[in-house]
């Protein structure tokens, strides 16, 4: 057994046993579904409803029911697509890179935000697929496929194709990792399953595990290889999707430092999302023994970390914007500060930079309400910054006389709603149907780092 | 086991002294034989002469252009190309040997921060690299007085005087990042400047100071108060890095070239201290090991000192790539000037690809698998590749702003290398043989006496 220093605080309270583990969570899938479940259903499937009828416009009418003009051709749907996109980091961060960093405390949120970030990843998808209007020539338009369209091919030198690329494999390689997570969960549900449906239906998702030793073995050593495969994969999405921007030479996009800060981004609104959803699941699931005070604590801490490594990187730009006396860069951050977008740019900075701050305190960060509220704001400063970044580069280009502003109509509101109904839905889905932790990995640290019974 | 003591024996001392002694050697023949040496009288005359050359040549890349008017002038200030060629290598090894002392202590830092448990058994060395720290801030201090008016081109004077034929718009408007509160009036003092040098490494400095007192302190006292205390100071030492290393790479690396500017360039700087830093850490640990210290650490400590430096090279490189391919892509050519003089000129075309090859494709291939991080003997090889890789890399970042295209390397570069880092261990070693060599009272010991991956 392995050695656990006095400083480590418990990952797991209230004295559970391992029997205790299988009984807490599976009793939420076998459970009826309660009331609370079934309004949080209800108004995830009508917002996806309203959302609908947005979507359906927009096809039928084209994207002119959007608020886009000639001068601002990009704006909610690129800024939705990177903001949910940037969400979807989280899973894979948790499941990957803290597994190769031996973190245990991510042991009983990885599960759900795995799950998040799958869900992320579909929504985003949405707007790169939607923002082309004509959704049955999209797939000739995204992918290199032979065509008789005379000369049409993809564009191997754009990021856009290699987001294509990208953002699928990453799809594919978390949608595998966290489903042969889930394999030895479903089978502990199918064997307790006491009606025939749902001992076909999870045995038929267990895959006929069977719990032997080299079963294990290989899942183990699978978990790992995935592990490793989805570390550079998560890095490398957000690097290609900043490339969509910084390889351009527009000012305010063009500029270096773009691949990190990005991803530095993503992870910190992934976290901030992770935690919105993990404190109302906590609460309504009662899991307080498995997520406890300190790990949300240890995600306050990720917030603070990423929310200061995106702050310094909006310094940097804006020094460097000065110091290159490049004079369209240089005009392109002070109009963000003071031009007529600044009311972005002030909510982005208030949002990203100083409310994370704010965990340094002991006391906000260790505070349920608090940090709800602030994973709250994070991701609203989140959507700003890539608001700030694409809508204010653009609306001033370099001919004064197509200077433009860009506003919102109800249709791009009502698209963005349509993602939300998506999340929410499969979320809840995900939330009633499937163990929402991990409960073979958290049996596996009961003894080392959990709190004894007295 | 948790009871040792390092000796810096005088069999030690001795090799040590013999290397200094060959690297002494080889930067005296170094000047002996730099060609062009025998007629300094002529060095002038000659320098203008090809400088004439280098700007006609250089029309064919438009990029190139782009203040080299500037840099023609600069020949008439200049010192002779030897004095530069010895200044150049000064500098990049004083910004070289900083970034170790500095990392010594970002590592500690970090395992603090983070609460690492893998790492308690070879603290010490980090922490003894960072003793090097004042060394470097006063070494650094005192040689910008002596190279800065050849390596930096924003100290000539003339570049501001409005007017004149060697002003440059450019590099009046941003004077203040040097020149503040005399931005009116250069100076021969960048008072704004040397400040900022001087309160980085006064102030890294002080959190070392803070840092290691609370860790001999745990030695004697043990309990968690000190263990807890340090973190606090770690974390409160990382805010102060973030900032400062950034600006560190700004002032003393970037503002060399002084027309060019990328964001990227402290996250690129630090990427290159970071993973050398790890791999002297791990050379020194292996070492250490395999002189009979350090029984506690093992080939799963190793292991993940292996991982680290797999890793990070990988980081650096992902660094390196970002910042080149966007430049690449965009093709704008105040940007592109740099990798143009790297890769136009015979000087240093083949470091941009050996940088590639020692800091990138060795480390990934020699460390892929799980066996070779693990064998102390894979990290003895891998680890002097890195060691050496990075220390061309700032090379690399430094010389062809200074030389231009002039810039060589031969036996003065290695002979002052070998100079730097002869003292550099001398320091390293004496002050880790003043503590003792394991943090018996630390209060992850057992979790790292335990460690098993």
């Amino acid at each position: 057994m392995q050695a656990t220093s006095s400083l480590r605080e418990s990952l797991v309270t209230g004295g559970k046993t391992v029997h205790d583990v299988t009984q807490d969570i599976c009793s939420r899938v076998e459970d009826k579904p309660n009331k609370t479940w079934l309004g949080a259903m209800t108004l995830s499937l009508i917002t996806l409803g309203i959302g609908a009828y947005a979507v359906f416009m927009l096809l039928w009418d084209g994207i002119g029911v959007w608020g886009l003009n000639k001068t601002v051709g990009w704006a909610w749907d690129i800024t939705n697509f990177v903001w949910w996109v940037g969400i979807g980091h989280a899973g894979t961060l948790i499941s990957a890179i803290l597994l190769l960093f031996r973190q245990k405390w991510r042991m009983s949120i990885n599960r759900a935000a795995e799950a998040m970030t799958i869900f992320a990843v579909i929504c985003a998808l949405m707007f790169p697929a939607l923002h082309m209007g004509r959704l049955w020539l999209g797939f000739y338009w995204a992918l290199p496929l032979p065509n008789t369209f005379g000369s049409l091919w993809v564009n191997f030198n754009s990021p856009l194709l290699w987001d294509v690329f990208a953002i699928s494999t990453y799809f594919s390689v978390s949608l595998v990792f966290w489903y042969i997570g889930l394999i030895p969960d479903f089978a502990t549900i199918r064997d307790r399953a006491t009606n025939k449906v749902s001992k076909a239906v999870y045995g038929a998702l267990s895959f006929g595990w069977d719990g032997a030793a080299k079963t294990w073995m290989r899942y183990e050593s699978v978990a790992l290889i995935l592990a490793g495969l989805a570390t550079p994969l998560v890095l490398s999405v957000h690097t290609i999707v900043s490339f969509d921007f910084a390889t351009s030479v527009i000012p305010g996009w063009h500029t270096t430092i773009f691949p990190p800060y990005f991803v530095a981004g993503a992870i910190f609104s992934g976290f901030a999302m992770v935690l919105t959803l993990m404190i109302v699941t906590r609460k309504v699931y009662k899991l307080e023994d498995y997520i406890t005070i300190y790990h949300i604590e240890l995600m306050n801490i990720v917030i603070t970390i990423t929310g200061s490594i995106v702050g310094i990187a909006y310094i940097t730009e804006f020094y460097m914007a000065w110091y290159s006396q490049v004079p369209a860069e240089g005009y392109a951050f002070l109009n963000r500060m003071a031009g007529p977008y600044s009311w972005a740019y002030w909510s982005m900075m208030t949002c990203n930079v100083i409310s994370p701050q704010l965990f340094w305190i002991k006391k906000i960060r260790t505070s349920i309400a608090a940090t709800f509220i602030i994973s709250i704001i994070v991701n609203i400063g989140m959507w700003f910054e890539r608001f700030v970044i694409i809508v204010t580069s653009l609306h001033r280009d370099y001919l004064p006389s197509s200077w433009a502003y860009f506003s919102a109509t109800r249709y791009d509101v009502g698209v963005y709603l349509f993602t939300f109904g998506i999340f929410f839905t499969l979320f809840f889905l995900f939330a009633k149907f499937f163990p929402v932790i991990n409960m073979a990995e958290v049996k596996s640290i009961i003894k080392t780092s959990s709190e004894k019974k007295d | 086991m948790t009871e040792e003591k390092y000796i810096f024996q005088a069999a030690t001392k001795k090799k040590l002294v013999i290397v200094g002694i060959v690297g002494i050697l080889l930067f005296v023949a170094g000047i002996v034989l730099f060609p062009g040496a025998e007629h300094h009288g002529e060095e002038h005359a000659l320098i203008s002469v090809e400088n004439t050359d280098l700007v006609a040549s250089s029309d064919e890349t438009p990029a190139a252009t782009e203040g080299h008017d500037a840099h023609a002038e600069e020949a008439h200030h200049g010192s002779s190309t030897l004095v530069k060629n010895i200044y150049s290598n000064l500098w990049v090894n004083n910004v070289y040997f900083a970034g170790l002392a500095i990392i010594g202590l970002f590592f500690i830092a970090i395992q603090y921060a983070a609460q690492a448990g893998w790492s308690a058994g070879i603290k010490r060395v980090p922490l003894a690299m960072a003793t090097w720290l004042p060394i470097a801030g006063v070494l650094m201090l005192v040689s910008w007085f002596v190279v800065g008016h050849d390596v930096f081109h924003w100290t000539h004077l003339d570049l501001f005087k409005e007017g004149s034929d060697t002003f440059d718009k450019i590099i009046n408007a941003k004077k203040g990042m040097w020149y503040w509160p005399l931005t009116d009036n250069p100076s021969a003092i960048p008072v704004f400047f040397i400040g900022r040098m001087v309160l980085f490494f006064g102030v890294w400095y002080l959190f070392f100071v803070w840092i290691k007192k609370q860790m001999l302190a745990e030695d004697l006292n043990g309990g968690v108060v000190h263990w807890k205390k340090a973190r606090t100071l770690s974390a409160v030492f990382l805010v102060f890095f973030g900032y400062s290393s950034s600006i560190a790479a700004w002032d003393w690396v970037m503002s060399i070239d002084t027309h060019w500017f990328s964001t990227m360039f402290g996250w690129y700087v630090f990427a290159s201290w970071w993973v050398t830093g790890l791999s002297v850490i791990a050379l020194i640990v292996v070492m250490l090991k395999e002189a009979g210290y350090m029984k506690i650490v093992n080939s799963n400590h190793i292991h993940d000192l292996g991982k680290f430096i797999f890793g990070f090279s990988i980081f650096w490189t992902y660094i390196w790539f970002s910042q080149f391919m966007l430049i690449y892509y965009a093709n704008i050519p105040e940007e592109t000037v740099y990798f143009i003089e790297r890769l136009s000129s015979s000087n240093y075309v083949w470091i941009f690809f050996l940088n590639l090859i020692l800091n990138f494709l060795l480390p990934f291939l020699l460390l892929m698998t799980r066996d070779a991080k693990r064998h102390m003997s894979m990290i003895k090889v891998v680890t002097p590749i890195i060691i050496v890789g990075h220390w061309f890399d700032f090379y690399l970042m430094v010389t062809p702003g200074v030389m231009q295209n002039k810039g060589g390397f031969g036996l003065m570069e290695i002979g002052m290398f070998l100079i730097f880092a002869v003292v550099f261990l001398f320091v390293t070693l004496s002050n880790l043989a003043k503590v003792p060599l394991i943090a018996k009272n630390h209060p992850m010991l057992e979790e790292s006496l335990d460690h098993h991956i």
